[in-house]
């Protein structure tokens, strides 16, 4: 078994005890890059070098009386995460160079509790679609058939852990970039009700819905891996200044009396049966448990991918315009004035779905268009935020499937974005009403994993984190592995 | 040209932009002074590298407001930013924070007085926003360079409604809203560093017709003057091309100091889409009636307020009151030297007229000169107690606007304490007598002309020290007696 399968109380205890040296553990992270990476992969940089001194460095210290449990821990870290000296490129060939002078927030946590950045996670240029194969350098694959997609943005941060490369991973989440590839991957994602973990450092997509969170392995090393992020940073304005709960301790696997909602419109049409069926045998479970559940109506669901696509790219077509190829990034070899130096970098340096939002959100931020197309979406938004709120007056959590089937086959959406789109039916509205949502594995359909959604109300990680861990104690599906380790 | 102006009635909006005097910049801890070493004061925040957010300089809102206030602006108290995107080495996130949307003011005026008449100017909106970067075009062409320093600078955009009608009009606008800004405390409101800017919007339509006609507007007036002189130019121009029967063009024309002409920079089909919508990195702010009423509390008497005070208080006139208003230093300047003097008519005809014309004469502010108020008031003091002439104390001020010394001390080192000894008058007096017996004689003829040559004459005997009222006095009584 590998090293990086131990739980994470035991592997503590082997560190603390000095049955095993961080070195160790990350001689296992590459030597599983090393075996797989090749079929995977996952990672865009190996931060291989400076991990490997770190670790060095932390076994002549020794352990520190008051290590956390993520203490040593290899962690793969998504590329638009900035992390400073080490090459961020958000997937893009035009940040291929890009080396950044600071820390995002939450990396600068990471390195308080002593963590080991393995390397920089592929994902799909700027955390623009659910598939990785919108990344400007190769796209990751399925560790568990690598003829299929790791599901996206955040493909990469769930294919490494998926393969054992890596103990757990960042990856962010807009329009469920963590839960989908969680789901395909057959791991354990989780978006953070918006605000609760920093924003600073993470290059920005839509920066009223990205959310930066976890992929792990279980529901425990979620809430461990939350707890380490989550948190008021005064850098960003948007974070909330909220108590942070203990996690862990929410972990009871007691969810008696539990009032689940099951909307209609997530398992109605588009919903792969199979996937239908393993998220209500999932139901299942739960009622065994103790929990209730009812059939509910998010009624302005059919409106939220148009929604997001139309907010998300007139955020995104504001936030990339800074990549000009001026001050840093690749700059057009060719330009003979200002104009051209804009127009060539730019038609260079991004891909065709970065373009594409680009145009979109543009065009919807435009003068005459803004009321019809923006101004609209926002009204929608809240519409779709009052749905949320209304439910939860009478609800714990919202569940269904994570994502509408199965990870699909490398290249068969490509070409057809609008149905790519809709991949994302599920996880959506989740970001455009900001409450929090965890991807947990609810078993396998043709040796692909469904993933399950348990979406809670604002700021209750707790709640969601305890249903997702009741539910993995009762089930083996988070036991599968893709690899034999 | 053809000077059928009077045809025509102009309309001029301005749009002031006033540079905030914080600390810090709006959105990161990176200073604000000016003249520091190119792209020193900058950080990834205000670099706009990726991943970085903008946080909210509390005390750039606070100024903000303040000003709103003192514009009698209406202060939204749910505001909000906006991004402006457009692309331009100056702005390095391709968009500028700023607002649009219920910005931090609206719905303020400003009274202006022109020619004696007073008059309401409305004040459209206010609102907060960042600087850009500042741009050096190197000779040739060969590149533009790039300095960061400014960006982040929180600036305040005042925007007035269509309500002037002059270049005059502009010109005490633009005026007042400095004195305003000043007496705020909000910024350092100078031209010619550019934390005061001002474009201009300018349109003419034949006298009695409601509608606006096509505007110009006007950048790159760099001074009190050249908002003026930009503006008379263009009005002129205007009212030169619908004389001929053309039509006036939408257009950003540049104002040329050393030409003394505008030019056109770009037309309205060039004009940007600035895309503006809500910034979603930052949140509403909440400028709540308690804070309001906080700030409102800090401001203190602002120019009209002090202009009334002086005319009935002191009794100064009321051109003598708005011009001392116009500066808070000047303003204060007067009201220190009344500490040392209760004679506030002298001290402003001191201020109107020795102090303002050496500093217009040697183009200074009156922090370029070294006199003081309490100099000035003691001054006041030696003269009416007779220790010195008026004569003598403009050579007293000369030196105390250079040396800064007081007068008391200037009086002695340079000896110019007034003779009011009788007997050493008397003694000149007689020499001079002895000395002139040709207008002795016109005096005792009954030419009383000649008494003013003799007192002259005594004067320059005393070097100016001689009490000239004594000597008058003595030349009288002993011609008398010869």
């Amino acid at each position: 078994m590998s090293l990086l399968s131990i739980p994470i109380h035991e592997l503590h205890n082997q560190l603390v005890t000095k049955q095993l040296k961080v070195g160790e553990l990350l001689d296992e992270s590459y030597k599983a890059i090393a075996a797989r990476e090749q079929s995977v992969k996952a990672f865009i940089t190996l931060n291989e070098d400076a991990a490997r001194a770190q670790a060095v460095e932390m076994d002549a210290t020794g352990v520190p009386s008051d290590a956390g449990l993520l203490y040593g821990l290899p962690i793969g870290i998504k590329d638009n995460i900035v992390t400073q000296g080490l090459l961020t490129t958000c997937a893009s060939q035009f940040l291929a160079n890009y080396q950044p002078v600071f820390d995002a927030t939450v990396v600068k946590k990471l390195k308080m509790v002593q963590t080991v950045t393995v390397g920089k996670l592929n994902m799909d240029e700027f955390a623009m679609g659910g598939s990785n194969e919108n990344s400007s350098y190769f796209a990751t694959r399925n560790p568990w058939n690598t003829e299929h997609v790791p599901g996206g943005s955040s493909g990469g941060s769930a294919a490494a852990v998926a393969a054992g490369e890596v103990y757990f991973s960042l990856g962010s989440d807009t329009g469920g970039s963590i839960r989908q590839p969680a789901a395909y991957c057959g791991i354990v994602g989780l978006k953070p009700t918006y605000g609760l973990v920093s924003r600073f450092g993470l290059v920005a997509f839509a920066s009223s819905l990205d959310q930066i969170g976890p992929l792990t392995k279980n529901v425990e090393d979620a809430a461990h891996l939350l707890q380490a992020i989550a948190g008021y940073d005064q850098h960003d304005s948007t974070s909330a200044n909220v108590q942070i709960p203990d996690y862990a301790s929410a972990l009871t696997g007691d969810i008696k009396g539990l009032r689940i909602a099951v909307p209609k419109e997530y398992l109605g049409a588009g919903i792969d049966p199979q996937v239908k069926e393993k998220v209500l045998a999932a139901l299942k479970v739960l009622e065994g448990l103790g929990a209730t559940w009812e059939e509910v109506s998010l009624p302005h669901s059919e409106y939220a991918v148009a929604t997001y696509y139309l907010l998300a790219s007139s955020e995104a077509s504001s936030n990339l315009a800074r990549f000009d190829g001026v001050r840093y990034g690749v700059r057009t070899t060719s330009a003979n004035n200002l104009l051209e130096l804009y127009h060539k970098s730019r038609s260079e340096g991004f891909g065709p779905e970065v373009k594409r939002r680009i145009m979109l959100g543009t065009y919807a931020l435009s003068s005459g268009y803004y009321d019809a197309y923006y101004l609209k979406a926002q009204q929608v938004r809240t519409l779709i935020k009052q749905d949320f709120d209304e439910v939860f007056k009478t609800y714990d959590v919202i569940i269904g499937p994570t994502a509408p089937t199965t990870a699909f086959k490398i290249g068969e959406q490509v070409n057809d974005p609008l149905k790519m789109y809709l991949n994302d039916i599920c996880t959506i509205p989740v970001n455009l009403a900001g409450v929090p949502a965890i991807s947990v594995p609810c078993g396998l359909v043709d040796g692909l994993p469904v993933g399950l959604q348990i979406i809670g109300n604002t700021f209750a990680e707790s709640t969601v984190l305890r249903v997702a861990h009741a539910f993995e104690q009762h089930t083996d599906h988070h036991k599968a592995r893709p690899f034999s380790s | 040209m053809a000077i059928t102006q009077t045809d025509y009635e102009t309309v001029i909006g301005l749009e002031v932009h006033v540079e905030l005097h914080t600390k810090t910049k709006i959105f990161c801890g990176c200073s604000t002074s000016f003249g520091a070493a190119p792209n020193s004061n900058t950080c990834p925040v205000c670099l706009g590298h990726p991943g970085v957010l903008p946080v909210l300089n509390r005390q750039a809102v606070e100024y903000a407001m303040k000003a709103a206030l003192a514009l009698n602006c209406k202060i939204n108290e749910d505001s909000i930013f906006a991004r402006k995107n457009y692309f331009y080495p100056d702005s390095p996130k391709a968009y500028q924070i700023s607002q649009y949307e219920r910005p931090i003011g609206e719905f303020g005026w400003i009274d202006i007085e022109v020619n004696g008449e007073q008059k309401r100017i409305g004040i459209t909106r206010l609102h907060l926003e960042e600087d850009a970067g500042k741009l050096t075009h190197v000779e040739g062409g060969a590149a533009s360079l790039v300095d960061f320093n400014r960006v982040g600078t929180p600036l305040i955009e005042i925007v007035s409604e269509p309500d002037l009608r002059s270049p005059e009009e502009a010109r005490a606008y633009l005026e007042k809203l400095k004195a305003i800004m000043q007496y705020c405390d909000v910024s350092d409101v100078k031209m010619e560093q550019g934390s005061l800017r001002c474009d201009a919007n300018i349109s003419l339509r034949p006298f009695g017709q409601k509608e606006l006609g096509t505007k110009a507007e006007l950048k790159n007036m760099n001074s009190f003057r050249g908002v003026q002189r930009g503006i008379e130019y263009e009005q002129w121009r205007q009212a030169d091309v619908l004389d001929s029967g053309g039509k006036v063009v939408q257009e950003t024309r540049r104002w040329d100091e050393a030409q003394a002409k505008t030019f056109s920079m770009r037309s309205k089909e060039e004009a940007h889409d600035y895309r503006y919508f809500p910034d979603p990195d930052l949140v509403r702010m909440n400028l709540d009636s308690a804070w309001q009423e906080r700030v409102r509390s800090s401001i203190p008497e602002l120019p009209d307020e002090r202009k009334q005070r002086y005319t009935e208080q002191y009794g100064l006139s009321s051109y003598d009151a708005e011009v001392i208003t116009a500066s808070l230093a000047l303003a204060d300047f007067f009201e220190n030297s009344l500490s040392y003097t209760s004679d506030a008519k002298a001290v402003a005809n001191w201020m109107m007229g020795d102090l303002l014309a050496y500093l217009n004469a040697n183009n200074l502010e009156l922090s370029g000169v070294k006199v003081t108020s309490q100099g000035l008031g003691e001054m006041i003091g030696l003269i009416e107690k007779g220790t010195i002439s008026g004569k003598i104390a403009k050579t007293v001020f000369r030196e105390m606007l250079e040396s800064g010394n007081l007068p008391q001390a200037i009086v002695e080192e340079q000896g110019l304490v007034q003779i009011s000894d009788e007997g050493a008058i008397r003694a000149i007096v007689q020499n001079v007598l002895d000395a002139n017996p040709g207008p002795v004689a016109d005096v005792k003829g009954g030419n009383p002309k000649a008494i003013g040559f003799l007192v002259g004459q005594v004067m320059k005997e005393s070097k100016g020290k001689a009490n000239p009222g004594l000597a008058n006095k003595l030349i009288a009584e002993l011609i008398e007696k010869m």
